[in-house]
């Protein structure tokens, strides 16, 4: 009895043991979070309530409720992500369902030609839109030589011009997590859903798309998140009209000499996201989604 | 001969003494062909003449300053700026003010110079039309280019407060000379605003730099707009149908400033009074189309009477101008911008 009692305390404390040891293993990753990110973002977060005179102050949050142009640039910012968003969804979700049903040389060669982008320097490629989009570049030019229309179309300093590039410069992302987890579906389960009768169209949503839902989750998730941020893009092809935070952020900078205007935009921002993925998850059961996949 | 030889040990003895006691600065400007205009003309012959080594870098403004000053490592002497932002880093503490027993500014031009930021080059804030769609014809005044009915066309016009409020009041038919006195108040800024408001289905882009209003005329983007003079220069040389004029266009100058707490702070004082002299400002024009700050630099004969024609800073170009007023700007353009955002975003 006696031994039995000292024996299950001695399994106890080697437990305890063993799980502080486990986190200790854990421990330079903990130390790599609380320096390039808890730390920074305290940091931006002491920031954002420090005036130009050095004082505690709620100015730089006060500024946002009464201008109203504040109100209007964060509607813009997550207007044009969700767009971005859902544009690539529209155009993403087919294409990497074409890759992961063609042979795999030719997938590889397409997927190159998805990867490519990311190899130019985003600039680039903006600056290359500006050429094709304006009214007299390309692709007005040569609308209007083959009669398609009359008058140069507006493609280029707004809205479309904006969500254009985005795109582009954006789909990558989204295709890539999808592709991976269409590749990792079992294609017997579409076969035994046709075996059992389903037609092509009910196998497809009724099995393959659920299955899909992961990678398609993580890859919006992934293109809203970076949109939220974007500076080049929007700043280039949106012509002035299209005034994102991350442009307000660098102006304010510049115009207060003060990094708490421009902190506080960034803890709005942070604050606003946190709180919209946090609806995201209770609404669509991102965890469950996520974790059904696998 | 023995003399000669004599002279020479002297002279080369001087000059050693002169190189160990030589000093640097490092300077920080906005790169491209700008600094590649002010390294030719300024920074390299007064290199040469003071002895002082001189380290370029690049800089984005007055917030890299900031933060220079702010962390207490301080690494830059001398910056090229604005004089609207260097204005504001001068009276939030940033700048060192400048010693003008050292710098001699008697042949300035009076708006040219102030306590923390000197004038290196003048320029305009002017208004650019395409010559191909108005001909000879082209806009006279701001009314002219408020006026879309007369010069129908696109607009571009500057994505932010500085040198945008100043053509729309006179557009509404202030005197240049009131301009100013109509700005110093939130209602005048108001009116300012509410005029560009007009203007506004008309302005297809709201520009944010020299090289994109430029690239906005060459590539016939838009029909006019507002912009930097020496740039419209570049794009016609380039090849671009665009002309402009001097009459109520906004004089203006770049200068240089020295952080607080600069390293070499004697020797940044020294090296501004040697690139301010007019030889070396008769040099820059030949580089840029920007204007001398230094009035005797016309006087060299270095600067040609038909170049001189095409600058800012010449006298009978000078006369047809409004100069920027620096402490409007230091007194109201976070206000100012900050109304200005409400009417871009609406």
């Amino acid at each position: 009895m006696q031994a039995l009692r000292t024996n299950e305390a001695g399994l106890r404390q080697d437990g305890r043991m063993e799980r502080l040891r486990l986190f200790g293993l854990s421990s330079p990753a903990l130390v790599l979070i609380l320096v390039i990110l808890v730390i920074p973002v305290g940091w931006l977060f002491y920031l954002s309530f420090v005036g130009s005179d050095g004082h505690f102050t709620l100015e730089n949050y006060a500024r946002m409720v009464s201008q109203r142009s504040y109100f209007r640039i964060f509607a813009t910012t997550f207007r044009v992500s969700i767009l971005t968003t859902a544009l690539c969804i529209v155009i993403g979700y087919p294409l990497a369902y074409f890759l992961s049903q063609v042979p795999t040389r030719v997938a590889n060669i397409c997927m190159i030609a998805v990867l490519l982008p990311f190899w130019t320097s985003l600039l680039v490629r903006t600056y290359a839109w500006l050429v094709l989009l304006q009214s007299r570049g390309l692709i007005n030019t040569w609308g209007i030589s083959l009669g398609l229309w009359h008058e140069p179309l507006p493609l280029v300093y707004n809205l479309t011009g904006t969500l254009i590039g985005m795109v582009h410069i954006m789909l990558p992302f989204l295709i890539l997590p999808v592709y991976g987890s269409m590749k990792a579906i079992d294609g017997n389960y579409v076969k035994a859903a046709a075996n059992l009768g389903a037609s092509p169209r009910r196998a497809f949503w009724g099995v393959f798309f659920p299955l899909s839902t992961p990678g398609l989750f993580a890859g919006a998730l992934m293109v809203f998140i970076l949109c939220l941020g974007f500076f080049v893009t929007p700043a280039v092809l949106g012509g002035g009209k299209v005034i994102m935070v991350s442009m307000k952020i660098v102006s304010n900078i510049q115009l207060f000499f003060s990094w708490g205007a421009a902190s506080a935009l960034g803890v709005v921002l942070l604050v606003l996201t946190v709180a919209i993925l946090w609806l995201a998850s209770r609404l669509l059961k991102l965890d469950q989604i996520a974790g059904r996949g696998h | 001969m023995k003399l000669n030889i004599a002279i020479g040990v002297a002279a080369s003895l001087l000059a050693t003494t002169v190189i160990a006691h030589a000093d640097e600065v490092t300077i920080a400007s906005w790169g491209g062909s700008y600094q590649a205009a002010q390294s030719k003309a300024l920074f390299e012959p007064a290199s040469k003449a003071t002895g002082i080594t001189v380290k370029q870098e690049t800089y984005s403004g007055m917030s890299d300053v900031k933060l220079q000053v702010d962390s207490g490592q301080v690494t830059f002497d001398i910056v090229a700026s604005g004089s609207g932002s260097a204005a504001h880093a001068g009276a939030d503490g940033l700048l060192e003010p400048l010693d003008y027993k050292v710098i001699d500014v008697s042949h300035f031009y009076p708006t040219t110079y102030s306590k923390y930021c000197l004038g290196g080059d003048v320029f305009s804030t002017v208004f650019a039309w395409n010559t191909k769609t108005y001909g000879d014809n082209g806009p006279k005044t701001w009314a002219d280019f408020w006026d879309v009915k007369k010069f129908p066309g696109k607009r571009a016009y500057r994505n932010g407060v500085a040198g945008a409020l100043e053509p729309a009041l006179m557009a509404d038919g202030v005197k240049p000379e009131d301009v100013y006195k109509v700005l110093d108040s939130k209602e005048g800024i108001k009116r300012a605003i509410d005029k560009i408001r007009e203007l506004k289905p008309y302005i297809s882009v709201w520009w944010s730099s020299g090289a994109q209003h430029a690239q906005l005329m060459k590539d016939g983007e838009v029909d006019m707009t507002t912009g930097w003079n020496g740039r419209f220069d570049n794009a016609k040389a380039d090849g671009a149908k665009v002309a402009y004029t001097f009459n109520q266009a906004l004089l203006d100058y770049d200068c240089f400033a020295v952080p607080k707490g600069a390293p070499h702070k004697d020797a940044a004082m020294k090296f501004l009074a040697e690139i301010s002299k007019p030889e070396y400002q008769a040099e820059l024009p030949k580089y840029i189309t920007y204007g001398p700050t230094n009035k005797d630099a016309y006087a060299t004969g270095a600067i040609s009477p038909e170049m001189a024609a095409t600058l800012p800073s010449a006298p009978e170009n000078v006369a047809k101008q409004l100069p920027i007023s620096l402490e409007w700007y230091t007194k109201w353009e976070a206000t100012a911008s900050e109304m200005y955002q409400e009417m871009m975003t609406e």
